[in-house]
């Protein structure tokens, strides 16, 4: 008896020592960010050949200029990683020169919101997802001043459910103000289900359905639903049915104590019984990713996003005043540290030789996010100034067991195909960062002409993106990865940094639990 | 002249390059030489001579060599590791002090590779048996890849040898005595994981997806890298060869090394082993002796005793018997008929019986969809739980998931009525055993099939080529007789009439090489092979009840003679119904030779209700959850109304009565063409009906019994019982000429 009362604890509490394993456990950075960036910057100089004009140029910009513009800093260091190094970018032609398409209705996309995406078990720990999604929403209405009825749907998307908000969209959209007459639901596709949510907007404009949807996502694993045993709830509800005290008293007896272990919510995938990290670990090596190259990659996103925190580029961000707490504008995960202490880390699930660590995967995040999506006549006829065009989109998905994480090496090419454009079109990519081995992979597949030929069905590689274009402002890694809040947070910074650099497309992929995957091209509203 | 000549010397020295070795080579990566194996003229890695002799000059190259400090042992073959030691070698000896030589060399071999001051690990991806394995416990680390392909043991025991590289001596102190007892004795394969709880592997690798390169290729290269990482983290010390004991384990150490206990277990596993193999079988005996003597006498007496019984072991009948077995198994793995011109992807299944749901379950997990077509829902949903019940099974037992479980029902397809017929490639029939209800059913099909679709029967005893006179394209027509239950009985006996194409047989023949069967292709006639051979005996058994031997006595003379069931219970398995009905049908088309036993005994318990374990009562009577069984005591109104006076009979008469007949009419089924070769029927015998392993099957029985003695046996017989025990021509021929042999 003892035993087993032993055994439940032990289990509960290696669900949240699995918080701990995401989390990173490096040191936070000093207030002076270029104390740590400039080692950084060395280090990758030695680690990297840099052709000799690169390593005088950047040294100079170091000598000359002290305070140096921080993202040309960044931008020559992450140039060392891409497999084409260019240090001008050059004035390209593009494929075409909308994307518009006769008879087709524009969709805009007018506003994006995010809450900060905090660490679970922080300052989030006391909530619950509709909360997180209400304030997402409420930002967004205040924000864009949208009127409360001015909405035709809600979608949410998100990933782990709270039973007792299921359909989370419809107690968010209430619990935020917006008018109990406009219907919404929830959908729910791993971590690309805000994707679904915003895809499902366009659909239904696109149909001529609705005209001002509003799109978002939340995940919440600050508290995840743990079950009592199947044996336990059999028992439970045949007491409701139970009509005598003596079928009760016998239905009490027949509890046994290890009916009492929970059931924890799955960290594998259902069909396999791999859990994601371990797939990464194996994609990576079967893309003979080397630990190095995802410590860096880790290193990258953590010191671009502290990066662009610091210059508040990160404006999709809303402050919350959390109840009971402070209020919260910062996301909290970024954590920019040093190969050395990087390299430090033990494997998290392959051991002992694998090469994903705590520290370059994603960790367990809170956070919602809320995009508004307009038809660009009625986005006008409002008196908005939208921020960018939805446009061809697509979904992918292959064997969950080997292939689990290549969403956006099959959905890249495909949305390109579809949209008539080439990988030197886009200006912008923003992909969804799982694992730095993951994403690591994806560019090596979408690089390989094997890989194209042998998986795809098609005649030749698209390439890799250029790095100087590639999640400039973080990702997930360092950002943060409310499953079911990633997808609009990587659409509306597409938009933001469209606007921002000044490029016309944008390209958003993802990958997602079940080998399922999406890309998405986004272009730039005329400003 | 002289520093010219010197010169040259030193030229040659330098152009000198050793015969180039086919077989093993390495590479060094830094500081750890890469050791490849690969056979080129195999498919398997086997310890061969030439493997062996390139593999002791690689590893001197290697010792020598100052710049490498550990090795890493590797197969270039995606899926094989080493399958074993090559059993022509030691089938090449004549003598048991040449095998004992041979163990000694391999002995030898090992214990230098185990002594080396470089450490060796050993990469292991696909099967590693045998010597394989002998070689990989010799190296001083092992990692495996999690591949399902990837498996070890020691199945040595199988082929009635032992171990005889030092496994006897080495796998007990790495795995304890009740695991290496266990490992040895059974032969069974064991899964990496598993391996690895047992402390037989150190590391294990994940099988890899997609990348770069295949996945296959990758895996062994990544298998590479991780064993180069081990190899080095063992010189820098950063990787323990001691591993640190568990309490369990310290524990199970102190037991063990009380001599009390190692004499206990001895004594249990020896009484386990010979209750097992009722001492038909040496092999076993000679593994707890190796054993032993390792443990109580020292090393040097354990490895001494191994070579010696080794040596002992290869020159026995059971031995030579266990490999004739394996060598048609193998060729009974192949499809001697070529490649069918389709490929069968949709089956049909008539009949959600027994046989037609065990077909359907062999069938669905391979990739074929499976329709199961039966004609009352009742019927239907008894076959499907069968199915699904044989794949939960598996789940329970962890070898598939539930997903894939899920995913297998997915191929099959239940129903009523004919539809989606019109895209079947092959329709197998499993119905009630009756011509006319075989014609109907023959007549229905064929209306709604294609053209190339193929109508195959499972019957144990109707002649194919009168289930053949219904169709209307008899060519595509032919016999598959699945043995009960499916899932186990390794069997398929295909039969083919003198009409039915070439096509279709290699076509069926390729249907049940997927589903994982031994296949024997045999002429039509009543019976045809096995069920022929198997009624005579049937019919002795049933003379001997009535000549008032009990049916456990029977059981027992007939398990001790080898075989795995006793004869008064296999007629239970069988049916006292299907038994009676078949010794009818059989009795009718052959005549007196099938007499002997009176069928009506089997009539009358038929009519009584005895219809054998189905029906709970037989010879026996069967209560369900119950593993014992006890003698019926009804059948002995029975068997008094039927019964006939014995004549002075001694156990082993009895025996070979049975035997003798079974025998008899194998041969003749090879004297008439029935039988493709005496490996068929000797496959057929011993894998479809138990014939004793150890003797190899009917026709290796008489070659290594005698084929004169046989018959002088029978000719005593036949005076006594009648010409039912009259020996067939070809057996007279082998006994006048003692040079003629069925086996070569």
């Amino acid at each position: 008896m003892r035993q087993s009362l032993w055994r439940g604890f032990c289990v509960t509490s290696r669900l949240f020592s699995n918080h701990r394993v995401y989390g990173c456990s490096l040191q936070p950075v000093g207030q002076n960010y270029w104390i740590t960036a400039l080692p950084t910057l060395l280090i990758w100089t030695t680690l990297f050949v840099l052709t000799d004009k690169m390593a005088s140029m950047l040294m100079n910009s170091l000598r000359c200029c002290p305070p140096v513009n921080p993202a040309w800093a960044v931008q020559y260091a992450t140039r060392s990683l891409s497999t084409s190094v260019q240090l001008h970018a050059q004035v390209q032609t593009k494929s075409k020169k909308t994307l518009a398409k006769p008879g087709v209705k524009n969709i805009v996309l007018v506003e994006g919101v995010r809450t900060p995406f905090l660490l679970s078990g922080t300052t989030y720990a006391d909530l619950m997802p509709h909360d997180l999604a209400r304030a997402a929403l409420q930002g967004l209405l205040h924000k864009t001043s949208l009127p409360k009825d001015a909405v035709d749907y809600i979608i949410y998307g998100t990933v782990i459910q709270e039973v007792k908000t299921s359909n989370v969209a419809r107690e968010a959209s209430l619990g935020a103000g917006f008018s109990d007459k406009i219907p919404s639901h929830t959908v729910t596709m791993a971590c690309i289900s805000s994707n679904v949510a915003m895809t499902t907007g366009v659909g239904l404009i696109t149909a001529g359905q609705c005209d001002t949807i509003v799109a978002g996502g939340v995940e919440f694993m600050s508290d995840v639903p743990i079950r009592h045993s199947r044996k336990m709830r059999k028992t439970m509800l045949a007491l409701n049915r139970a009509k005598t005290l003596g079928q009760r008293l016998s239905l009490i007896g027949s509890i046994r104590m290890a009916h009492l272990t929970p059931e924890l919510p799955a960290v594998a995938e259902f069909s396999t019984a791999e859990t994601m990290g371990h797939s990464a670990d194996r994609l990576a090596a079967a893309f003979g990713v080397t630990r190095l190259e995802q410590d860096e990659f880790a290193l990258r996103s953590h010191t671009l996003a502290k990066q662009a925190q610091d210059a508040g580029l990160l404006s999709d961000v809303i402050s919350f005043k959390v109840p009971g707490r402070d209020t919260v504008a910062k996301d909290n995960g970024i954590r920019p540290s040093s190969m050395e202490q990087l390299a430090k880390l033990k494997p998290a699930f392959i051991k002992p030789h694998g090469t994903v660590t705590a520290a370059n995967s994603s960790f367990l995040t809170d956070g919602a996010s809320a995009v508004l999506i307009m038809s660009e006549e009625k986005a006008l006829a409002m008196g908005y100034k939208p921020k960018a065009y939805l446009r061809d989109f697509v979904f992918v998905s292959q064997d969950p067991k080997d292939q689990l994480l290549l969403g956006p090496a099959y959905g890249t090419p495909k949305v390109l195909a579809r949209a008539g454009l080439t990988m030197d079109d886009i200006d912008v990519f923003e992909f969804h960062e799982a694992f730095a081995g993951q994403i690591m992979a994806n560019l090596k597949a979408l690089d390989s002409d094997w890989f194209a030929q042998t998986y795809m069905g098609r005649k030749a590689k698209v390439g890799a993106p250029a790095m100087e274009k590639f999640n400039l402002w973080g990702g997930s890694l360092s950002l943060g990865h409310p499953f079911g809040a990633t997808g609009c947070r990587l659409v509306t910074t597409v938009a933001h940094r469209l606007l921002k650099e000044g490029g016309q497309y944008g390209l958003v992929a993802a990958c997602a639990a079940g080998g399922q995957g999406h890309a998405m091209v986004i272009e730039a509203y005329p400003q | 002249k002289c520093p010219s000549h010197h010169e040259s010397v030193i030229n040659t020295k330098w152009e000198f390059s050793p015969p180039a070795r086919t077989h093993v080579n390495y590479e060094v990566k830094e500081d750890v030489a890469v050791i490849r194996m690969n056979d080129p003229t195999s498919k398997v890695n086997t310890l061969s001579v030439q493997m062996q002799n390139e593999m002791i000059e690689v590893f001197n190259e290697v010792l020598a060599n100052d710049a490498v400090q550990s090795a890493v042992l590797i197969s270039s073959k995606p899926g094989c590791f080493i399958a074993g030691a090559d059993i022509n070698m030691i089938q090449a000896c004549n003598t048991s002090e040449e095998v004992t030589k041979l163990s000694q060399e391999g002995q030898k071999m090992f214990a230098r590779i185990e002594k080396s001051p470089k450490p060796i690990v050993a990469a292991i991806n696909g099967p590693c048996l045998g010597g394989g394995l002998e070689f990989a416990i010799a190296c001083q680390y092992r990692v495996a890849t999690k591949s399902k392909k990837t498996v070890l043991g020691t199945p040595e025991v199988m082929l009635g040898l032992l171990p005889g590289a030092g496994g006897t001596q080495r796998l007990p102190k790495m795995v304890g005595i009740p695991g290496a007892f266990d490992m040895m004795l059974t032969g069974r394969n064991i899964r990496a994981d598993k391996a690895k709880k047992m402390g037989l592997v150190h590391q294990l690798v994940d099988p890899l997806g997609p990348g770069l390169k295949s996945p296959e290729e990758r895996t062994i290269e990544y298998l590479e890298e991780v064993a180069i990482q081990c190899a080095k983290g063992i010189v820098n010390k950063k990787i323990s060869l001691t591993k640190e004991k568990g309490m369990m384990q310290k524990v199970q150490d102190y037991v063990m090394g009380i001599e009390f206990v190692r004499q206990q277990i001895y004594k249990t596993v020896t009484a386990k082993v010979m209750k097992m193999s009722k001492g038909l079988y040496p092999a076993p005996l000679k593994i707890i002796e190796s054993v032993k003597a390792g443990l109580e006498q020292g090393p040097d007496s354990g490895y001494l005793a191994e070579a010696q019984n080794f040596g002992k072991l290869a020159m026995t009948s059971e031995s030579n018997a266990l490999i004739g077995l394996y060598h048609g198994q193998v060729a009974c793995k192949k499809n001697r008929f070529g490649v069918p011109e389709r490929p069968v992807k949709n089956l049909a299944i008539l009949g959600a019986g027994l046989m037609g749901a065990g077909i359907a379950q062999v069938t669905v997990d391979k990739g074929i969809h499976t329709v199961l077509k039966d004609t009352t829902v009742e019927g239907l949903s008894r076959g499907q739980q069968q199915v699904y019940k044989g794949l939960n099974d598996k789940t329970k037992k962890k070898t598939i998931t539930s997903f894939e479980r899920d995913f297998t029902l997915a191929s099959l397809t239940g129903q009523l009525d004919y539809s989606g017929f019109e895209k079947a490639d092959m329709v197998i029939e499993a119905v009630f055993e009756d011509l006319n209800i075989k014609h109907r059913v023959i007549k229905e099909v064929e209306a709604v099939i294609p053209p190339h679709c193929i109508f195959a029967t499972n019957t144990s005893a109707l002649p194919i080529k009168d289930i053949a006179a219904a169709s209307i394209r008899p060519e595509k027509v032919i016999g598959m007789h699945y043995f009960s239950p499916v899932d186990k009985m390794q069997l398929l006996e295909i039969i083919t009439t003198d009409k039915t194409s070439k096509d279709t047989t290699a076509s069926a023949v390729a249907v049940g090489l997927k589903q994982g069967k031994v296949i024997i292709v045999v002429g039509d006639g009543p019976g045809f092979y096995t069920t022929r051979c198997l009624a005579p005996m049937l019919a002795e058994a049933v003379r001997l009840l009535q000549e008032g031997v009990d049916p456990k006595k029977l059981d027992a003379l007939t398990t001790g003679f080898g075989f795995p069931v006793g004869a008064a219970t296999l007629a239970d398995e069988v049916g006292i119904d299907v038994a009676a009905h078949v010794a009818e049908d059989l009795g009718k088309a052959f005549g007196s030779r099938f007499g002997g036993g009176n069928v009506e005994v089997l009539k009358t318990m038929v009519e009584k209700g005895f219809k054998g374990r189905k029906s709970g009562k037989g010879c026996y009577v069967y209560t369900p959850g119950l593993k014992s069984k006890d003698v019926n005591p009804d059948i002995e109104d029975v068997l008094e109304k039927y019964k006939l006076t014995p004549n002075p009979s001694s156990d082993s008469d009895v025996q070979y009565r049975l035997v003798s007949r079974f025998v008899n009419e194998a041969v003749m089924c090879l004297q008439e063409g029935i039988l493709n070769g005496p490996v068929e029927g000797d496959i057929g015998a011993v894998f479809g009906l138990g014939f004793p392993p150890c003797l190899g099957g009917p026709f290796r029985f008489v070659d290594t019994f005698g084929a004169n003695k046989l018959v002088e046996k029978m000719k005593r017989y036949e005076e006594v019982y009648g010409n039912h025990f009259t020996p067939c021509q070809l057996l007279l021929d082998h006994a006048k000429d003692s040079s003629k042999r069925f086996h070569k």
